[in-house]
Formats: C-alpha cells, structure tokens, sequence
C-alpha cells in the first residue's frame, strides 16, 4: 500500500470517528488540529485505525507516536 | 403509485437495516467507529423512549463503555441519563455524602469493578484462616457499599463479578491451592452470587463469563489497564455493554415474551411436506439430527423457564403436527401455545400470533432459516426481532447471547405463563359454547384476591408497572423500591388484583394507586405530574391503574373499581378523580373511566382527560361474576353450568 493509500484510509477513519466529512489529514496533523480529538477519543481513533489496517500498536508506539505522520510510518512499516 | 409503494418498501427495510447494526451477532469494532452516526440515526428513528437516570460507578475507565451502552439501550427502546462517577471512586462515591448523585436520583445503579479493584489476594505464606480473613474483607468492602445504596438510593443495582486474571502465577493448580487468585476470585464471586440469591432488586453482571466467551487474553489485554485504564480491551466494550443493555433492559421490564418458531430446516432437517415425517433429519443417528435435537432441548427448557413458544410454518396444519410429533423430538405440539401453519404470509400469520396471545409485535423474535422470511417479516411486522441465526449448530448459541429473554428473578408466574396462555385457549373454546357472555363468565367460576400491596408480590407488580402498556391509564414506571414505598405510605391507597379460575391462576393482572388529597391537585395532575403525599383529604386521586392485557373481558376492572370505592369509603373519601394520559399505545383505555361511571370534567390540548366520580349513596357494584377475597359475590346460579 503506498503512503497515498494510506492516508486516504485514514481519512475515512477521522470522518467516522469524528463524525466529520470534513476532515483531511496530513503529517503534520495532531490532537490540537481536530476540537474533538481528546485523550478519550484518541483510544477509540487508535482503535478504529488498528481495525482499519489489520494491524495492532503496541504500548511503545501509542506512547511516542506525536503526529499523523508517524501513525502512517507505523502503519507502512507493519503492513509492508 | 406502484413506483411510490416500492420506494416506501425499501425506505423500510433500510431502515431496519441501519437497526440492525446493533443486533446480535453485530460487528462491535464498526459500532466503536460510527457510534455518532449511529446515535443520530436511533434519536431520529422514534421518540417513544422510556428514560431513565443511570448512574455508572466505575473502579475503571467508563468512558466508552457507557458511550457504547448508551446505543444499545437506545436500540431497546430505553433513554438513558448517565451519571459517571469520577476515576475509580466508586465506592467513595456511595459511602460518603454525595449530594450530586443524591440529587441526581438515579432508577439504577451500575458498578463497574473488575479483578483490577481486587486488592486483597492472599500471599503465599498465608494460612488458611489467614486466607479466610482476606476474603472476608474483601467481600465486606463490596457488601457494606450494597447496603448504603440500599438504604440511601432504594433501586436496582447490577454488580459486575470477577473476570479471571490474565496470568496465574500456580499455573494450573491456581484454583487449588488456597493462596491462588483464581481460587480467591471463585470464592469472592460465590458470596456475590450468595448475596444477589438473598437480595431483590440485586443482579449480577457475569463479566466473569463474557470474558471467557470473548477470550480472557484479548479480554485482558494489558496495554487498556497501563495505557487507559480500562479494565478490558477496547475491542470488548461493545460485547461488554451489550450483555449489560440485556440485564439493564430486563429490570425495566422490556424482555421479550415469547418465541415464533418456523418448523422445516429450522426445528428439524429436512421438509415434512416432501420428505414424510419419518425422513427428517432429528435425533442421535446423524450429526446433524443431533444438532436439532440439542436446539430443541434448548428450547423446550426456554419453554420451563416463561418464554412461550409458537409454531409458524409454512405447511399443511397435519403435515407440521406429524413433524412435531417425530418420536425422536424433544418439542411436542403441546409445548406450543399457538401452532400456526398454512400458507399466509409469515408476517400475517406473526401479526395474529401477536394479537390472540394479547401481547405487541416488539414482544416477539422469529426464528426462521430462511433469509428471505426474516426480511419480510422485519419489514411487516415492524418491532419482531428476527435474528441472523445463522447455520444449525449456531442457532442456540446466537439465540442465548441475543438476550432476548434474560432471566432478572424466575417469578412463579414466568414459570407458569405457557400453562396460563393455554387455559385462555381453554378459556375461548368454552366461550364459542356459550350464546349468552354473561352466561360465560359465570362459567369460568372466577375468584379475585383485591387486597391493599403485600411484600410477596411487590417484584411482580413493579414489572407490572414496566410492562403494561395498553390498558395502562398514565403509564407511571415504577421500580419495586417504589412500590414498597407507596405501600408504607398512609396518604396512598393501593390495591392489587389476582384472578383464578377453573382453568388455572392468572397470578396479579391489576394494579391501582390512589392518592388522598384535595381538589386543588387536579392543577398538578393536568400537567402529569404528581403532589407530594399528604396524609388526608376527601378526594382520591387515582395516580395508576393498569390491567393484564391477559385478562380483557373478564370484568376484572368492575371488581376494582368496587375494590376501589370500598376503599374510598373507608377513607371517608366520598370523591374520585380519574386521569387518562395518552401514549402510543393505550387508546384501549380512553375512554375507560366513563365506562366505569365517571363524568368528564375536562381535556386538555394534549388530549390528557380529568374524570370525576361521586360516589353515591346507594353504589351498587359492578361485578356481578367474580367472588372477591372469598365472598361469594358471583352468581350462584350460573355456576352450576
């Protein structure tokens, strides 16, 4: 899957779990771009992403994973 | 127009479609992603929701699960209000004052704690008494939270058990020895069970075995405790808070009541009609006959447990009778209340199931192998639930976790309701014998116990209360804490109503509450609301009335009408006010006060209707068929037919 692929996958989880076509992400994307991305929405996204791609985070990578980006490298990386 | 009927069709089962998400068996991972939308397709679907004031007290995150549960209870017809008490304060949040959940007043309390909150395990070093000790107060922690609820908040509580850990450190002989957590846990859970055995109003939520159905290590993935602390994984909440939205929906008296079962492919292998009753596929010689004989033993012990069970088939009657008379079959034809075989549709067929045993479509769920038929009748028979059963060997298994009939307390009256649907059929053939109604009434040789509220029957007119919904003049839903309370109090007059008759017990079918009070009520009555109690006055208000469809025709409602003037005039009470407040569902009842003498005294723009009856000096009384609390009120004549 290419990274383009990705991100338009994500795209659809974000306007699912947020409830808003609106939404685009990109690399830079973080919690503070999207009102409703709190601490307790993040698990049901991370959730949602996990189910999306077929693939699991573990505890290092919820921990460290600081934009959009780094969730695609993540999910590149696992998926091959 | 034939355009226009098909677009309607298929705006319906869209519809259905969209509820359907969260029927069992459902995706619970897209439930996670969408619950939004999903939410905002259940508020704008319907507006009949009973509400109630839940409150969540959690020894754990609760954040999701009651996002979750909040769909499912919609989904059953329930509004909820949540309270959620604050991180892991669950028991601070019963045991010290808590003005916000007292204020709050929730009809039931959930709490929420797992193996997470479990912090007495016993050492290794321990002794046996030692061990005793721990469990003593670990279980003491727990029981003396019940009984402040018990005292401060008077409604139901559900109370998780305790799911087995993720790791045992004895390996397999954890259970065995006596410092094992599994074995602590077994215990633990036991003096739980011990105490919900002993407590009404108590009621187990079985985490314990819907983690092992789920997987208890993708259950107790530890990384939602260190992460979040959730007490299991993010993907088991859905599961979790349907099975919660099942005990929850049970309490509030929306259990389903009865079973509409198809026969060929679905009961037994095979088509009677073309194969010959001799040909089916039931019983131990073939794998598959096994599987149809263990869903019919499934059944059958449905069956011993309150749910009734009818036929609805398409087959020549005599071809469907010859199946279920298979000598290998565990179901009988008399095991049914209502055998429905010919060649209607199935949807007309349920409707008229629906409407001889007296109960509404949503109260049923059809079983049927065929796709197609479940399709139609979701569509025409809106409110049946008709599960995607799947394959044989998955029928009992997606039938028992869709909770349709989840078991709060086993009444006597659960136990005996197939028995007392077949003496109503008793009931109606007699009545084809009879020219004269009257005649026929005096026949049943009916005898009514009408006595103010006594504790044995406290649980069974609550559910009364939640589940009487058409002859059900104001539709007041009532926890048993509620009752008890009314029963206590002076300024109320309550009367509850038992029929029997030669044909067997219909158990209490009649539940009236009266409120002593003055003239000047009526103002508060108009808006639906109710006064305070006081302790006298000369009119009565009758607050609640509600009859046991089960019952229609009989004149049990003359009996307590009596009942209730005689009460009155106990009181010195010489004025009685009705109320009639409309729902979707109880036009049987609109016009019920002037059927019983009252005069309307005014209506409102919301269609609510205020009724007044004087009693007067010489009240001759209504029933003239049944003998009430052993007095031979009942014809004597008519009894000898």
């Amino acid at each position: 899957m290419s990274r383009e692929e990705v991100f338009e996958k994500l795209n659809e989880v974000f306007r699912d779990v947020f409830d808003d076509e609106e939404i685009t992400v990109t690399d830079a994307t973080t919690a503070d771009d999207i009102e409703e991305w709190d601490s307790l929405e993040h698990i049901n996204l991370l959730a949602a992403v996990e189910q999306e791609f077929g693939m699991k985070f573990n505890m290092g990578q919820v921990v460290s994973m600081k934009n959009v980006g780094e969730m695609a490298d993540i999910i590149l990386a696992q998926i091959g | 127009m034939i355009r226009d009927r098909c677009k309607n069709l298929s705006f319906i089962a869209h519809r259905e479609n969209d509820m359907r998400e969260l029927e069992y068996p459902f995706d619970g991972e897209e439930i996670l992603k969408k619950s939004k939308k999903i939410k905002r397709a259940l508020l704008e679907e319907r507006t009949d929701f009973l509400e109630k004031r839940i409150a969540v007290l959690g020894g754990s995150t609760t954040h999701d699960i009651i996002r979750i549960l909040e769909l499912f209870l919609l989904d059953q017809g329930i509004r909820p209000v949540f309270y959620e008490s604050e991180y892991a304060q669950y028991w601070q949040d019963v045991m010290f004052d808590n003005p916000l959940l007292v204020e709050f007043a929730p009809d039931l309390i959930f709490i929420h704690t797992s193996n997470r909150n479990v912090t007495a395990y016993p050492d290794m070093q321990d002794t046996e008494a030692r061990v005793e000790e721990l469990l003593s107060e670990q279980y003491e922690h727990f029981q003396v939270m019940w009984e402040k609820i018990a005292d401060t908040y008077h409604c139901p509580v559900i109370q998780n058990n305790f799911e087995y850990p993720f790791y045992r450190l004895l390996g397999n002989q954890e259970a065995v020895y006596l410092q094992g957590r599994i074995r602590f846990l077994n215990r633990l859970n036991e003096k739980f069970y011990q105490y919900a055995r002993e407590h009404e109003n108590f009621y187990i939520h079985d985490l314990h075995y819907l983690s092992a159905s789920y997987g208890l290590d993708k259950w107790a993935d530890p990384l939602y405790w260190h992460m979040y602390k959730y007490a299991c994984c993010m993907q088991a909440i859905p599961a979790f808070a349907y099975n919660l939205s099942n005990v929850i929906k049970a309490v509030f008296g929306k259990n389903k009541k009865a079973l509409v079962l198809d026969l060929d492919n679905t009961l037994w292998g095979g088509v009677v009609g073309d194969d010959g009753p001799e040909n089916l596929e039931i019983g131990q010689e073939t794998p598959m006959g096994q599987v149809y004989s263990e869903f019919q033993g499934y059944l059958k012990s449905q069956k011993e447990i309150g749910v009734m069970l009818t036929v609805n088939s398409k087959n020549e009657y005599d071809n469907a009778i010859a199946g279920l008379n298979h000598p290998e079959g565990t179901l009988k034809p008399e095991d049914f209340v209502i055998v429905k075989a010919n060649w209607e549709p199935k949807s007309s067929n349920i409707n008229a199931i629906a409407q001889e045993l007296n109960i509404l479509l949503d109260s049923l769920v059809f079983v049927d192998d065929n796709p197609a038929e479940r399709e139609i009748v979701r569509a025409q028979a809106p409110g049946v639930k008709a599960p995607e059963i799947g394959t044989p060997e998955q029928y009992i298994r997606v039938l028992d976790h869709g909770g349709f009939f989840e078991v709060t307390t086993l009444s006597e009256d659960d136990r005996k309701r197939n028995e007392m649907y077949r003496a109503n059929q008793e009931r109606s053939r007699q009545q084809e014998r009879f020219a004269d109604y009257h005649e026929y009434l005096l026949s049943l040789e009916m005898q009514g116990t009408i006595r103010p509220f006594e504790a044995v029957y406290m649980a069974r007119i609550a559910q009364l209360t939640n589940k009487s919904n058409q002859f059900n003049l104001t539709t007041r839903r009532y926890t048993q804490s509620d009752i008890e309370a009314f029963a206590a109090n002076q300024g109320y007059i309550t009367l509850y109503g038992k029929l029997a008759d030669k044909f067997g017990d219909n158990g209490v079918v009649s539940v009236v509450i009266g409120r002593v009070g003055s003239m000047e009520d009526v103002a508060v009555y108009r808006q639906g609301e109710r006064p305070a109690p006081v302790s006298d006055g000369d009119v009565l208000h009758l607050e609640l009335w509600l009859m046991s469809c089960r019952v229609l025709k009989r004149d049990m409602e003359y009996a307590m009408m009596d009942s209730v003037v005689e009460a009155a005039l106990d009181r010195g009470v010489k004025t009685i006010m009705g109320y009639y407040y409309p729902t979707a569902k109880n036009a049987m009842v609109k016009e019920f006060y002037r059927d019983m003498g009252f005069e309307k005294t005014e209506e409102t723009d919301m269609g609510v209707t205020i009724w007044r009856f004087v009693i007067p000096e010489n009240y001759s009384k209504k029933n003239t068929v049944i003998a009430v609390n052993g007095k031979g009120e009942s014809n004597e004549q008519g009894r000898s037919i």
